[in-house]
């Protein structure tokens, strides 16, 4: 060891335990790294530290009732939940599998037997996962804007949907760790199995054997000669030199192909614009595909039905007049409300004001493919 | 089933509106250079057949082409540079019908055309949970606090300043292969495996940064790992993990990560699913108990037969596959492949290849390309003549631990078909006798 390191070792052992019991001047005494990093304040530690544990640690003091979570659910949730939590048309569903009988016993009945699809409140565990969720990640275009008690008033709207409250329920920190005791799957998690440490034991043991293996050569499963194309042309996704070539799909007369053409989604980014121009790639760089379809509600309404909309409203037949691009243009940029059902879309100051022209001119147009 | 190509070899066709105009010129040309000239033999159409435009020989080689008798184009030409023209099939792509909403969806790596272990970093697979962001480096913050002597901040400058490590991981989805679980869903390696890719990350060692904030790394059990996008996805990290051979990783394949891969800051988590990879890395907590959060107990559990959701499910167990020839291609001719795939385990190195052509009757072992590391793909290879019969394609890896990538059948013993996540299974590849490749299910 050089004396260089001799002395830094040395001065890093002082430090060490000099720094033990040091405050914000003493750390960086402490560190190895002088210089580096500071100490974080109690305000931005509570600006960040927003999660909620399984234990309830870190739930904030509040309330809020069904009534007012009926509300922002109508306003802000329902355009994709649905309007009772069923909706499966852009994510799974938030209600629906549960029984009488799974709120006794804990236990989710159906999730041993049915191939139902799953919805959240039948896998729903922990109240405090279900606070925290809507807290940090919803809504879906706008999370982390609901206050404390409208994130209280949407979780007991949730358990009003699923039947697990009367109308009248006001959840509150003072009730939320008995409302849990009535979530139906809560006490259908396990951690009992391998996969969480690396020294864990694996469920199977396969062995390696070589010659002569017992093995069963009826083919079980494939793919649907009416599905080869479901994925798009398999020659358009292989490299054209070497040993093999992908698979010409798109000459099949019963090509799934038809079923996604107009639904932007679904293809990549890049085939996207080729098949369909710029406006098209520019509402997908711009974010907007994340809510819009092309020609169908998504969280918003399809660019197509907006245009179908103003085309047949009072404007005089001309659907790209300048007035109207203008109009849809500041609906893009300062955000709308009201238009399409109870659901807003918030200000999109992301995209320039010559983009949404362009986007807007596209809309107006009928959104066409080319 | 489909005819095979009458002169395998010779140039595929595909669809007009994939060519340029000078593309099908070039196209309609060598066609028609070519008409009448007989490939002589049943041999020469099995090997390769060398498309000879004249009697004296292969055009290719006797007509100099415009590359080798006119200036090519300057230095820089292309400040970053793309991929040749002729490689843009392999793309990242969606799987159609998986998700309904792109901003949470999955983009899947194009294994079938990789070689060696390292993933493109504009190929690395993507995963958004509510969309991706730019985010501009010199406003984002690390904060690590909890059970800790002293909360503390670091800015980007402070983490470039720190001790840094470049080291090979690969990073798979939990949900990777999880469409096969029942019966066979999808048709290709990007889309039954290509939630997979693996890189050169570089960055600073988690247990540096825990050290420096004093850690409690007895009561602190656990850590929180959370994301400064719009979800701003949790996930619980074990501190025996984190301080084993976690990072905290601004590098990737020797450049600054990509913005879908987490730009500025992410979490590397070697061996562990990729959700706990956190991206866009903000916030460290160590706390005494794990957080269950949204990501771990309504998303990323494992329906098991009876019932019951299994949480925390990390670890990517031993598993292989084919990656060449691979469902959704053809074999262009009869004759010497150098079947290829890529192995992995969260638990080590990978030991073993094992590739069967008889769908797991007999097995010979395959080569494993250098580098074998540990928590990284590793790429196997083995030579096979296709003689023109109907084969059977498989691969099965045994890591370090002894542990040997399972049956689907097994898995399903245990675990039934509702679990989504962690199927390691054995992949099959049936080759027709028209050289095309689908993917199977045996058992």
């Amino acid at each position: 060891m050089s004396t260089w390191n001799r002395r830094a070792l040395a001065a890093a052992l002082v430090a060490l335990a000099l720094g033990a019991a040091s405050s914000i001047a003493g750390a960086e005494g402490r560190s190895r790294f002088a210089g580096i990093g500071r100490a974080a304040t109690p305000a931005e530690i509570d600006a960040w530290n927003i999660d909620v544990r399984k234990d309830f640690t870190g739930l904030p003091n509040g309330s809020g009732s069904v009534a007012r979570g009926e509300e922002i659910w109508q306003a802000k949730c329902a355009s994709c939940h649905g309007t009772f939590g069923e909706s499966n048309e852009v994510f799974n569903p938030v209600i629906g599998g549960t029984t009488v009988d799974d709120v006794r016993t804990g236990i989710v009945k159906s999730l041993t037997t049915s191939e139902l699809q799953r919805t959240t409140m039948m896998k729903l565990s922990s109240l405090a996962t279900l606070w925290d969720y809507i807290r940090r990640a919803m809504p879906w275009n706008a999370p982390k804007s609901l206050s404390v008690d409208d994130v209280y008033a949407v979780s007991a709207y949730i358990l009003n949907l699923a039947d697990l409250v009367p109308a009248s329920f006001v959840l509150s920190d003072a009730n939320i760790r008995e409302t849990e005791k009535l979530l139906p799957n809560r006490n259908g998690m396990t951690t009992a199995h391998g996969l969480w440490n690396v020294g864990g034991k694996p469920d199977v043991a396969n062995t390696a054997c070589m010659h002569n293996c017992e093995t069963d050569l009826k083919i079980q499963s494939f793919i649907p000669e009416y599905a080869r194309n479901a994925h798009g042309n398999l020659a358009l996704q292989n490299r054209e030199i070497g040993g093999t070539r992908g698979v010409d799909t798109a000459d099949d007369a019963h090509s799934a192909a038809a079923a996604f053409a107009t639904v932007a989604i679904g293809e990549p980014a890049a085939a996207r614009a080729r098949a369909s121009g710029e406006p098209i790639a520019l509402a997908a760089t711009q974010g907007c595909l994340a809510c819009h379809g092309i020609d169908r509600k998504l969280v918003g309404p399809g660019f197509r039905e907006i245009a179908a909309r103003y085309r047949n409203g009072g404007n005089g037949g001309n659907a790209a007049s300048d007035a109207l691009v203008s109009q849809l243009a500041g609906k893009i940029r300062n955000g709308t409300s009201g238009s399409w059902g109870p659901g807003s879309m918030p200000a999109q100051a992301q995209v320039s004001a010559t983009n949404a022209e362009s986007l807007a001119r596209w809309i107006a147009a009928g959104a066409p493919s080319q | 089933m489909r005819k095979p190509a009458e002169r395998p070899g010779r140039l595929q066709r595909a669809p007009e509106f994939h060519l340029t105009d000078d593309d099908i010129r070039t196209a309609r040309r060598r066609a028609f250079l070519t008409q009448g000239v007989a490939l002589a033999t049943l041999g020469a159409a099995t090997a390769i057949a060398r498309a000879t435009d004249s009697p004296s020989g292969d055009d290719a080689i006797l007509k100099l082409p415009a590359h080798s008798t006119t200036l090519g184009q300057p230095v820089a030409a292309r400040a970053y540079g793309s991929p040749s023209v002729h490689e843009q099939n392999l793309q990242r792509r969606e799987s159609p019908g998986l998700t309904r909403v792109s901003a949470a969806s999955v983009a899947f790596t194009p294994l079938q055309g990789l070689f060696g272990i390292i993933t493109p970093s504009g190929l690395h697979f993507e995963r958004h949970h509510q969309g991706w962001h730019d985010i501009d480096p010199a406003g984002h913050r690390l904060m690590i606090h909890g059970l800790v002597k002293e909360a503390r901040v670091y800015t980007m400058d402070d983490l470039l300043r720190l001790p840094s490590v470049s080291r090979i991981h690969f990073i798979e989805c939990g949900a990777n292969t999880g469409m096969e679980w029942n019966n066979v869903a999808v048709p290709t390696v990007q889309y039954t495996h290509g939630m997979l890719s693996c890189c050169e990350f570089t960055g600073v060692p988690l247990s540096a940064l825990l050290d420096d904030c004093g850690a409690d790394t007895k009561k602190g059990r656990f850590l929180l790992a959370e994301g400064a996008d719009g979800s701003s996805m949790t996930r619980t990290i074990a501190m025996e993990r984190a301080q084993d051979d976690v990072l905290v990783a601004y590098g990737m394949n020797g450049e600054m990560l990509r913005p879908e891969n987490g730009y500025p800051l992410r979490l590397v988590v070697p061996g562990v699913q990729g959700i706990s990879w956190v991206k866009w890395l903000r916030r460290i907590k160590v706390g005494d108990q794990p957080f269950n959060t949204k990501d771990e107990t309504l998303h990323y559990v494992d329906l098991m037969k009876n019932g019951l959701h299994r949480q925390y499910t990390s670890i990517q167990e031993c598993k292989s596959v084919i990656t060449s020839p691979s469902g959704g291609q053809r074999l262009i001719a009869r004759g010497f492949f150098n079947v290829s795939g890529i192995a992995w385990s969260g638990r080590g190195k990978v030991k073993r290849v094992d590739v069967s052509a008889d769908g797991g009757r007999n097995w010979r072992t395959a080569r494993l390309e250098t580098p074998v590391l540990p928590k990284a793909l590793t790429r196997f290879s083995i030579d096979w003549t296709w003689d023109g019969s109907p084969a059977l394609l498989q691969s099965r890896a045994i890591d370090e631990t002894g542990y040997v990538q399972p049956r689907i059948r097994q898995l399903r013993e245990v675990r039934g078909t509702r679990s989504i996540y962690h199927n390691n299974a054995i992949q099959t590849w049936r080759v027709s006798a028209s050289g095309e490749v689908d993917n199977v299910h045996l058992e």
